[in-house]
């Protein structure tokens, strides 16, 4: 229990760090979301005009450094994430939440996929090692080292095209209206295979991989020898004793990922157009969008943690070894 | 006591295959009796283990059994070839017949898994339709047989000291009442309180319960004391085999003469410690002829020409002792 305080503790100070320089890193960034507005309307705004743009940006009043601080977290603590500069004036928290169940639902569904397929692979390619199934390891490693972006974008040249069914760009269909029909799903549906299919197959070799050593390790353990020696059937041994055991490394690396779904696939979602968060973090960086960035980084730091803990607690059912006596 | 239990007929292991294979036991011939306890001994590389592994066939790839037999005395189902039932025979024939406790004491209980769990699933493997309470009733008597509480079987591996797993693994050895139980240097990672306390209580048990042991250890002097019988092996061959005692006080192979002069007297006048002088040999390369001859004090002419066969020596002691030497011409 006192283990679990701790790591409580140790999450809520790396919160407030993470928040903290989440609040100065963009202020530190050299240039202003006004003067990048100017250039974009190529000087045609007057001296008023630019002040009334300072003043809805809220950048005119001159307050200190720590007062800003003091009010961004008075803000965060009501949930109000301020306004998103370049989709004005919708409120960053309103613009987040449009592109978050994108993510989730294309990266979060793949990652728990290439999770669970790469791990069932693995445990077989470790457990029956000097079979077939070992040719799985070549490609796997050649998966595994290719970039998601690149095999993306092979990927649209290959398979995406005018005739094809597979849709090269968006999130849905720009001719269906969003909403909890047929043919919406069906259309966010068919927009999603592709990039689903890159993440899966870029990132479920790695799990493989994992997997695959840490059996072949287990299986040379004394207690798989024992297992065999009672005479428990193959599949229970398998099962029972090399996986449950070469699964725990793989646990965490899972809860890891799991954090890194909300930003992690930003590549894919800029080589795909989705619409998700890590494209908007894309032009929230390019339109020095500072209140949406902020709060596409906070989710991002929030996530994980939240996987990191997560992890812990996973780590605390799995393996007696790490619970504490107390 | 003369009622065979395990045969092991001309029993080669080898590990790898084709020319590159090293010949790990080679044409070992071995007989375990029902209720005695038979100890190996050897050096470290001798094949002890490698013998027991094979027998089992538990070998780690790329250890292959490359022929013999393994005829175990079925009391049920009369005699039958170890090394040719199938799987899932195997299966059933495994820890219901032949349990073995493993060299590595510290390892031979998964971490991740109760110490009940780990009694019980064994229990279930070989009788799926028990119930839940009989098992876990009989995985506490096994821990009080072995004198551990029965609250322990909630305990997690990394709970228990070191005796304790070997305890557990000896009460986990013996809970589908098997006839042999293999021990394979079951006590080497204890100190040495432990393992005579251990050993001692195997004795009791073995008593009580009449299971036969292979005893498989480098230590001679716990065997001299705990064993009925015993065979010494080196280079993957048995050398010599006799009853304890006689092993104890007249050995006729240089190499048993050797082993036993490496340790001290547990009783009796002191000797002196002389230890046997070079290394044991390589088994990709191995000498001609006897295989202990670059080693042996004692090697005349035909040691480096020919291979001694194991047999019952023209010698005072007996005839229910083998050896296989030049200096005892078998009868």
């Amino acid at each position: 229990m006192s283990y679990l305080l701790k790591r409580i503790a140790f999450y809520i100070f790396t919160a407030w760090a993470a928040i903290t320089i989440n609040f100065f890193v963009p202020r530190l960034i050299p240039g202003d979301p006004v003067q990048a507005l100017i250039s974009k309307e190529r000087g045609q705004l007057n001296a008023d005009a630019v002040h009334s743009l300072y003043v809805l940006f809220g950048l005119d009043k001159q307050q200190p450094l720590w007062q800003q601080y003091l009010d961004y977290w008075g803000q965060l603590l009501h949930g109000d994430l301020g306004l998103s500069f370049t989709f004005f004036p919708s409120p960053v928290s309103e613009v987040i939440s449009s592109s978050l169940p994108w993510t989730l639902a294309l990266v979060g569904i793949t990652t728990v996929c290439s999770f669970l397929l790469g791990t069932g692979l693995g445990v077989l390619a470790g457990w029956r090692r000097g079979s077939w199934v070992d040719l799985v390891l070549p490609v796997t490693t050649f998966l595994s080292s290719v970039p998601y972006f690149w095999f993306g974008l092979i990927m649209i040249e290959l398979l995406a095209g005018p005739d094809s069914i597979f849709p090269s760009s968006g999130g849905y269909d720009p001719g269906v209206t969003p909403g909890w029909d047929i043919d919406f799903i069906g259309s966010a549906v068919q927009h999603s295979l592709l990039p689903a299919l890159t993440i899966l197959i870029s990132s479920m070799s790695g799990w493989i991989l994992s997997m695959r050593n840490m059996m072949v390790t287990v299986s040379s353990e004394d207690y798989i020898t024992v297992a065999h020696a009672k005479g428990l059937s193959d599949r229970r041994v398998m099962l029972g004793y090399a996986a449950r055991n070469a699964l725990l490394p793989n646990v965490s690396g899972f809860a890891l990922s799991l954090g890194l779904i909300v930003g992690g696939t930003l590549l894919v979602e800029i080589v795909f157009s989705y619409p998700g968060v890590g494209f908007q973090l894309f032009q929230a960086v390019g339109a020095k969008d500072y209140p949406l960035m902020q709060g596409i980084f906070l989710i991002i730091t929030l996530s994980v943690l939240a996987a990191n803990f997560i992890a812990d607690l996973a780590y605390l059912v799995l393996d007696p070894r790490t619970r504490k006596e107390g | 006591m003369i009622e065979p239990l395990i045969e092991i007929k001309s029993l080669n292991v080898d590990y790898g295959l084709g020319d590159e294979a090293v010949h790990a036991v080679r044409d070992v011939t071995l007989t375990l009796h029902r209720g005695e306890v038979l100890g190996l001994a050897g050096e470290s590389g001798s094949g002890k283990s490698t013998l027991a592994y094979g027998m089992t066939r538990l070998l780690p790839p790329p250890g292959v059994v490359a022929g013999g037999e393994v005829i175990y005395h079925d009391p049920e189902r009369g005699p039958y070839d170890v090394l040719s039932l199938t799987n899932s025979e195997l299966r059933e024939f495994r820890w219901a017949e032949t349990s073995i406790v493993f060299q590595g004491a510290m390892n031979s209980l998964n971490p991740v898994h109760r110490i009940g769990s780990q009694l019980t699933d064994a229990i279930k493997a070989h009788d799926p339709r028990g119930s839940r309470q009989a098992r876990e009733a009989r995985a506490r008597e096994l821990l009080n047989l072995v004198g551990i509480p029965g609250d322990r079987m909630e305990s997690y591996p990394h709970q228990l000291s070191g005796g304790m797993r070997q305890r557990v693994m000896i009460g986990m050895a013996l809970a589908l009442e098997p006839k042999v139980v293999i021990m394979d240097e079951p006590t080497t990672a204890l100190d040495v309180v432990m393992q005579r306390q251990i050993l001692g209580e195997l004795v009791q048990l073995r008593e009580r319960l009449g299971f036969s042991v292979l005893f498989i250890t480098h230590d001679l002097s716990l065997l001299v004391e705990f064993s009925d019988r015993i065979a010494i092996m080196y280079g993957g061959r048995i050398v010599e085999q006799a009853p304890a005692k006689q092993i104890y006080t007249d050995s006729l192979h240089p190499y048993s003469a050797g082993l036993l002069g490496s340790f001290p007297a547990l009783r009796g006048p002191k000797r002196e410690l002389t230890g046997i002088p070079g290394s044991p040999p390589d088994l990709r390369a191995m000498p001609t002829g006897c295989a202990f001859h670059p080693r042996c004090p004692k090697s005349f002419e035909p040691c480096a020409q020919e291979i001694p066969v194991l047999g019952v020596p023209d010698a005072p002691g007996g005839s229910d002792r083998t050896v296989a030497c030049w200096l005892h011409p078998v009868r």
